[in-house]
């Protein structure tokens, strides 16, 4: 029996006090959580380091830092660029909208990238999970790998969506709502680094 | 916002029709409802079976019981529970009640089925994510449940999971070992399908009302799963991260939660510099907001269902609101009443002190509700309206004991003794307990399309509702004479004169669990054999009760109702009947 959705006309329902669609609401209430997550091991970060009376600061200029500022820079830029994509996704420019969404995800990838170059340099100078190559505090490495690993797990996530995201709007399975909520996600994904860079980088810096 | 709700609504609304579409992997709520509910029932009878066992051997501790040996051959050898057997069932006792029941049924259960239909909406907003969340729950609690069957069975360290003792493996004890891990993997799980389940709720809450639906009008119980579903999303992903880090410090290395130099049975464990109070931290920081995650869907259910049968509505009904949601915001601030003696800075627990006792304000302003509107109210004494007022008698038994506990210096002497046990059993326990049941005599009808037999249902009321007493108030007296908790037995020279009142406590409990299989024989019972329910046996006003029995697949049948009243408009003078229901345009003038 076919039953005819009775929700989907606008004069039936009440307005949902935001005026934003579901999907939009649910991707805020996720950013909501995702960052409760993100304080939540930053502050287990903070906790160990305040208790701790050996940390280490090992990040040098070159080249820890410069290549942590590079990736901030490919992150913030791609940030612009998923902007660009969601305002040509709005105003119907499909082509373009994919040719920024491509962009971003390229950019995603390229700080994904970075991000692995110096978690092997850091595990080539003995740094683990366990181990701190200064003697130090071995919680550092606990900290370092844990916290930007769940940031670049969700760089991954993101880099992943945002191609699905390129392929579905060309061939029109998503569209602009679908874009602005992988926006809401990237931008969050670059607002976290905002913090875990100076907390993780600048304030272990030599 | 045409395209708003246009987008809200993008999934199909045909019935399935396979029988695998339809009940295992359905994605219509009421369906994930029953699943959850389902799911609730058989965690709380194993949590019950294990409660049986404990309180049998604090009873006495060397009574063999038959075929335990054959569970754990190593936990209960000669079918005597070892004290490490001991601390594992009530490790499970403990993670079942309180993630797989008391979070599950009020909650996910009866929010799944009725959100939905209280709001007006033909389903959840997301269905397809809202089967997910009932997939990944139902693993989560797969997952726990094989830590029975793995070497070294069930964990000792508590549903608390406190470290080192969870963190540092096998080492610790028997079920320290995978045991533990298989908690920690599950519990990681469970926090996903919670957050799932959260988004579903805020989102069908907030974009699904139908016309006439404001804000104002939600019933009680919408407005409660509401708000739990805020308090989930981040209470969760608190402990999310926590799991995981835990996990981190059993299986890779790590020391987060280990400090240094500590000796377990003669091995100094290769950690260092961790903390203990990290993880107590954030495990409580979930853990309070947790427990108003139990019982705000219970004080919600209760305030829907009473008026039905006082037929007169609750005393502000707005300041009642204000009260659940005050609630889950103070729930955030007070995690640290639970380590007054953990060695936090003893100044610090002023600080969580204050703002506990803080929440008693709203707490006993919607109890002070509840009375002034049963005051005077002609009640119609069916099942659900006598769980509804055993809820609040036992609200304020076990809140009472919530302001000793609350101030550090009494919590130094009463923490970790069965006071502590009692007063959460009481008002986190048996309160969401008596709500579910009310909920369940009252929803059942809509859900199944019978009414269940109100004779059995009294009879196990009473026995419930004594017996529940006969369990937890002794425990009140246990504490104050100093019986520590998590002790497997009492044969210490102290503690010796009490096992009278343990035995007595046992009795009580193996009665009182029994009186729950009169319950589980009606609920099945009913369902193939009770008389017919009509589409609104109680006559009651909210949405649910404008729709047939059992609803539909799209819940009102390709209608789309329009709402006119307030949700709880009984004992009206001047209208056609003595109640309006929402859906009724019937205006009458007050003077």
């Amino acid at each position: 029996m076919e039953v005819s959705a009775g929700h989907g006309h606008a004069g039936l329902m009440e307005e949902s006090p935001y005026g934003i669609p579901s999907g939009k609401l649910a991707m805020w209430c996720f950013v909501l959580s995702d960052a409760v997550t993100f304080s939540a091991v930053l502050f287990a970060y903070g906790y160990l380091r305040v208790g701790s009376p050996d940390w280490s600061t090992p990040f040098v200029f070159v080249p820890s830092i410069l290549n942590g500022l590079v990736m901030t820079f490919v992150l913030l830029t791609s940030g612009l660029t998923m902007l660009a994509a969601v305002e040509a996704a709005k105003a119907g420019r499909t082509a373009a909208g994919t040719r920024w969404l491509w962009a971003t995800c390229v950019l995603g990838a390229l700080f994904a990238a970075m991000h692995l170059m110096e978690w092997r340099h850091m595990i080539e100078e003995g740094w683990r999970l366990f181990q701190n190559p200064l003697g130090g505090a071995v919680q550092f490495g606990a900290a370092f790998f844990s916290v930007t690993g769940l940031h670049l797990l969700h760089v991954v996530g993101g880099v992943v969506a945002l191609a699905i995201m390129a392929l579905g709007l060309r061939s029109g399975k998503y569209n602009r709502i679908d874009v602005e909520i992988t926006g809401i996600y990237w931008h969050f994904v670059d607002l976290v680094w905002m913090f875990v860079f100076p907390l993780i980088y600048l304030m272990n810096a030599k | 916002m045409s395209e708003a709700t246009a987008h809200a609504a993008g999934h199909q609304h045909t019935a399935p029709t396979g029988f695998m579409r339809k009940y295992i992997f359905s994605v219509d709520h009421k369906v994930i409802g029953l699943q959850y509910y389902g799911l609730g029932l058989v965690a709380v009878l194993i949590g019950m079976v294990l409660s049986w066992l404990m309180r049998l051997h604090l009873g006495w501790s060397t009574l063999a019981i038959p075929g335990l040996e054959k569970l754990s051959p190593a936990g209960a050898p000669g079918n005597v529970m070892t004290p490490e057997y001991y601390l594992s069932l009530m490790t499970m006792h403990g993670t079942i009640m309180v993630f797989f029941v008391l979070t599950n049924a009020p909650f996910s259960g009866f929010g799944n089925y009725f959100l939905p239909i209280q709001v007006g909406a033909a389903d959840m907003a997301f269905p397809r994510m809202n089967m997910m969340s009932f997939w990944v729950t139902l693993t989560s609690f797969l997952v726990l449940m094989a830590a029975f069957f793995v070497p070294g069975g069930p964990p000792l360290s508590g549903w608390t999971a406190y470290a080192p003792l969870s963190a540092v493996g096998q080492a610790a004890g028997p079920g320290q070992g995978l045991g533990q891990s298989l908690w920690g993997l599950s519990i990681a799980i469970f926090c996903v399908g919670q957050l799932l389940g959260s988004l579903n709720f805020i989102a069908t809450t907030l974009d699904l009302r139908t016309k006439g639906m404001s804000l104002a009008r939600l019933p009680f119980s919408t407005w409660a799963w509401f708000i739990t579903s805020v308090i989930g999303l981040m209470a969760f992903a608190v402990l999310l991260p926590a799991c995981i880090l835990l996990i981190l410090d059993r299986t890779a290395g790590t020391s987060f939660f280990i400090p240094a130099g500590l000796v377990i049975n003669d091995q100094l464990q290769p950690h260092a510099g961790g903390s203990p109070l990290l993880w107590q931290h954030l495990f409580w920081f979930f853990g309070h907001p947790e427990v108003y995650i139990a019982i705000l869907p219970a004080i919600g259910i209760v305030s829907h269902i009473l008026p039905a049968f006082m037929r007169k509505p609750l005393l502000g009904p707005r300041v009642l609101v204000g009260c659940i949601a005050s609630i889950g915001f103070l729930s955030y601030m007070v995690w640290g009443h639970h380590m007054f003696v953990s060695g936090m800075n003893p100044f610090s627990a002023i600080l969580f002190s204050v703002p506990t006792l803080v929440i008693t304000i709203p707490a006993t302003i919607a109890t002070l509700l509840w009375i002034g509107s049963v005051y005077g109210a002609r009640i119609r004494f069916t099942t659900a309206s006598l769980f509804c007022l055993g809820f609040v008698s036992v609200f304020i038994s076990g809140g009472i004991s919530g302001f000793f506990l609350a101030q550090p210096s009494i919590d130094t002497y009463l923490h970790a003794t069965y006071f502590v046990v009692a007063h959460f059993h009481f008002v986190m326990g048996v309160a969401a307990i008596f709500a579910i049941f009310a909920g369940t005599y009252f929803w059942m009808p809509k859900m199944v399309g019978r009414m269940m037999n109100e004779t059995l249902g009294k009879i196990h009321f009473w026995l419930t509702f004594v017996g529940v007493y006969c369990i937890f108030m002794p425990m009140h007296y246990l504490g104050l004479a100093g019986n520590v908790r998590r002790y497997a037995a009492f044969t210490d020279d102290f503690l010796a004169p009490l096992i009278p009142v343990h035995q007595f406590i046992t009795i009580a409990a193996l009665v009182t669990g029994a009186a729950q299989l009169i319950f589980v024989f009606n609920l099945i019972w009913s369902r193939f054999r009770g008389p017919k329910a009509s589409d609104n046996p109680w006559e009651a006003t909210s949405l649910e009760w404008s729709t047939a029995t059992p609803p539909p697949f799209d819940n009102f049948g390709g209608k789309q109702l329009v709402v006119h009243q307030e949700a709880y408009l009984y004992g009206v003078e001047g209208a056609s009947a003595d109640y309006i229901m929402q859906t009724s345009p019937e205006t009458v003038k007050t003077s």
